[in-house]
């Protein structure tokens, strides 16, 4: 038989009927569903007098519009209230596997708690209303963020129809150098293939510093597939896949969890399968990484400078990094390192994981927040994670910093809640967008990883994690 | 869905490369549970001077006269040209409802993200991807002659430049412009196909029971 890769293996899985032209319809084993795109799914499924197809195919949770503190006090902006009661009326009416509404122990972001619940399953098809759904490929499910319309679709028929995409391998060898994670290795690459390098193609994050990471950094990578321009990323699976899914409450037990495993040990791209595109980086040679601009492929590492448009010969790329610059307030040939921080937020569903908490609290132990930088939000990605980290202490060392512990939501990562930049404010973000305004009007946002973000909180400043132990 | 036959339409100009649907459509507009009412609050930080928030009147706000939707030659534009990677970022399809409520029905550009150009079709408007060169050539003219038109012709697949009857063809795909031209609900379409979804289902489930408990 041919060779083939992860995606073909996880495309031919479920293909239920392909048109002429090529348009096919996939089965979709899970949807995961939150407040802020499944409102006009639901009204549409209603005004058209149809039912879902099949309710246990649903994990749902509130998350974008949640505020992050006094929970006690509930929902006051009275529109997003209404959006997440809409979601609660929603799923009362037609079922689901699972619902972790506002306020709920096990809450949290939608990519976080799918994971966490074994509600993401190697081989799966993941789709949900939100572009990140990219991070549950990390378990080697065909992965992806989809419309509205589509939820509706996926609601009514639990198909999606979607054309194949082409393929690209990004292959990450050799190892990661002390301090530099998961965030710095796909910045690094959006850095190198731009941010639509990857449009039309499903992306498999292979090599052997791949293969080094936790499921969470996995997740961190394959999180930011869509960063690249890929709906998709994939990772394959393995024993580090293997233990992490064994125990999780939707997870199979037994001869169940026997019969799945040895299934799961066959997605893998097979040996010497072709793919469009070959990509690889020399993990060596990866630094943590901050971005300067307004797109995530605007990225140096800590050591560089900002680029001068003067140097730049193609002129949309000039116009493009002159307005970033203006945006942004900063000069050409600044070194990173002399970018001052206003707020530092450490969270989203990018980073928001028990590791990456870990992580900054091992930068921020015995150290406390810079005098200049007026806010650190640490908010963890789900109820599990927050109390994961409260039993270990990481809160206490958080508090002791003079950084405010959040209960779960996307929160900063794209300010729908309270949580936001004032106009002009620099952020040092473990998120994963620097778009203009995304995290308050005229707020500038710097991507970096949560050990990156921790050092800026206690610094002031970006600086080298790597020269602060 | 509208459906997209032949769009004869003034042009805008909005030249920048990278336009993420966080500028499409900020995130404080994304709270409604309507799928109507976002054209207003298209472009809301670039189009207008102060802070938007959901359920203002817009007719009063502020206008940044440098944004180009803003300047007198581009008002009732239908056709909005652009550069590469349009719509990248978030999956919501607030963005292709802000751009249909204006009043776009086409958008051309080199690229466009993905689930962006996805939700177009599903709204009734139609991205039509061109090569660099003509994409420059239509910015040079576009700037160049005040009150610039294009015919979009979708059953032909052609954009016709009336100021000289040049013709630049597009592809697209058949199930896509089938949809378009009819207007069609494409769940109805794949409703039809229910005895075969079914079917695969209980396969999958024999094979694979882990994913249905």
């Amino acid at each position: 038989m041919k060779a083939q890769t992860l995606y073909e293996k996880l495309w031919s899985s479920h293909l239920v009927r392909q048109e002429a032209d090529g348009t096919a319809l996939i089965y979709i084993d899970r949807h995961l569903v939150h407040e802020v795109t499944s409102p006009q799914a639901f009204e549409g499924l209603k005004l058209a007098g149809r039912k879902p197809w099949r309710v246990s195919s649903i994990v749902a949770t509130a998350d974008h519009n949640t505020p992050t503190d006094h929970w006690e006090a509930g929902i006051l902006d009275p529109v997003s209230r209404q959006q997440v009661e809409t979601l609660d009326a929603n799923i009362r009416a037609s079922g689901a596997l699972a619902y972790f509404p506002f306020r709920d122990a096990r809450q949290g972001i939608v990519h976080v708690i799918g994971p966490e619940n074994g509600a993401t399953l190697p081989g799966m098809t993941v789709v949900c209303g939100d572009s990140h759904t990219s991070t549950h490929g990390a378990f080697a499910c065909l992965a992806h963020g989809i419309g509205t319309s589509e939820v509706e679709h996926v609601l009514a028929t639990q198909c999606l129809l979607q054309k194949k995409s082409k393929t690209m391998r990004i292959s990450v060898e050799g190892t990661l150098g002390r301090g530099v994670s998961a965030k710095d290795v796909v910045l690094a690459i959006i850095g190198e293939i731009g941010t639509a390098g990857g449009t039309g193609y499903a992306i498999e994050f292979a090599g052997s510093a791949i293969r080094s990471l936790s499921m969470e950094g996995r997740m961190t990578v394959c999180n930011m597939a869509i960063e690249a321009g890929a709906r998709a990323g994939l990772v394959a699976v393995d024993d580090t896949t293997i233990a992490y899914l064994e125990g999780k409450p939707f997870a199979p037990t037994g001869a169940s969890w026997e019969q799945a495993v040895d299934y799961w040990r066959t997605l893998h791209s097979d040996e010497g399968a072709v793919f469009d595109k070959e990509v690889v980086l020399d993990a060596a040679r990866i630094e943590p990484q901050v971005t300067w601009g307004t797109s995530p492929e605007m990225v140096a590492p800590i050591g560089g400078r900002i680029p001068d448009p003067a140097t730049v010969a193609d002129p949309v790329k000039r116009e493009g990094i002159e307005r970033a610059l203006k945006y942004m307030g900063l000069a050409p040939n600044t070194p990173i390192g002399e970018i001052p921080v206003d707020q530092v937020f450490i969270g989203s569903c990018t980073n928001s994981r028990i590791e990456d908490l870990r992580e900054a609290a091992a930068v921020v132990r015995g150290r406390s927040k810079a005098p200049g930088v007026r806010r650190v939000l640490v908010v963890p990605g789900s109820g599990l994670v927050k109390r994961q980290a409260e039993a270990e202490g990481l809160d206490e060392i958080f508090r002791t910093a003079g950084f405010e512990w959040r209960e779960p939501g996307c929160s900063m990562c794209l300010a729908m809640n309270a949580d936001r930049l004032e106009p002009g404010e620099h952020c040092a973000s473990t998120s994963n967008r620097n778009f203009e305004g995304r995290q308050g009007m005229g707020g500038r946002t710097h991507l970096v990883s949560p050990a990156m973000a921790a050092a800026a909180a206690v610094t002031g400043r970006f600086c080298d994690v790597r020269e602060l132990a | 869905m509208k459906a997209f036959n032949v769009v004869d339409g003034l042009v805008v100009p909005l030249d920048r490369a990278n336009v993420d649907t966080d500028a499409i459509i900020p995130k404080q507009f994304l709270k409604s549970i309507q799928r109507s009412g976002f054209g207003p609050n298209l472009f809301d930080e670039w189009r207008y001077l102060d802070h938007g928030e959901p359920g203002q009147d817009c007719s009063a706000r502020p206008l940044n006269p440098d944004f180009v939707l803003n300047r007198p030659r581009y008002r009732g534009a239908q056709i909005l040209l652009t550069r590469d990677n349009f719509g990248c970022g978030s999956s919501r399809e607030h963005a292709p409802w802000a751009l249909e409520d204006y009043g776009f029905r086409a958008l051309i550009g080199t690229s466009f993200a993905d689930i962006f150009f996805n939700n177009c079709f599903k709204n009734g408007l139609l991205p039509i991807v061109l090569p660099a060169s003509e994409v420059d050539e239509l910015f040079r003219r576009c700037e160049a002659n005040e009150g610039f038109r294009l015919v979009v012709d979708l059953p032909a697949q052609r954009i016709q430049c009336p100021d000289d009857g040049r013709m630049i063809a597009f592809e697209i795909d058949a199930f896509r412009k089938e949809c378009l031209l009819n207007g069609w609900d494409d769940i109805g379409l794949t409703l039809r196909h229910a005895d075969e979804i079914r079917a695969f289902e209980e396969r999958r489930r024999g094979e694979h029971p882990y994913y249905f408990s």
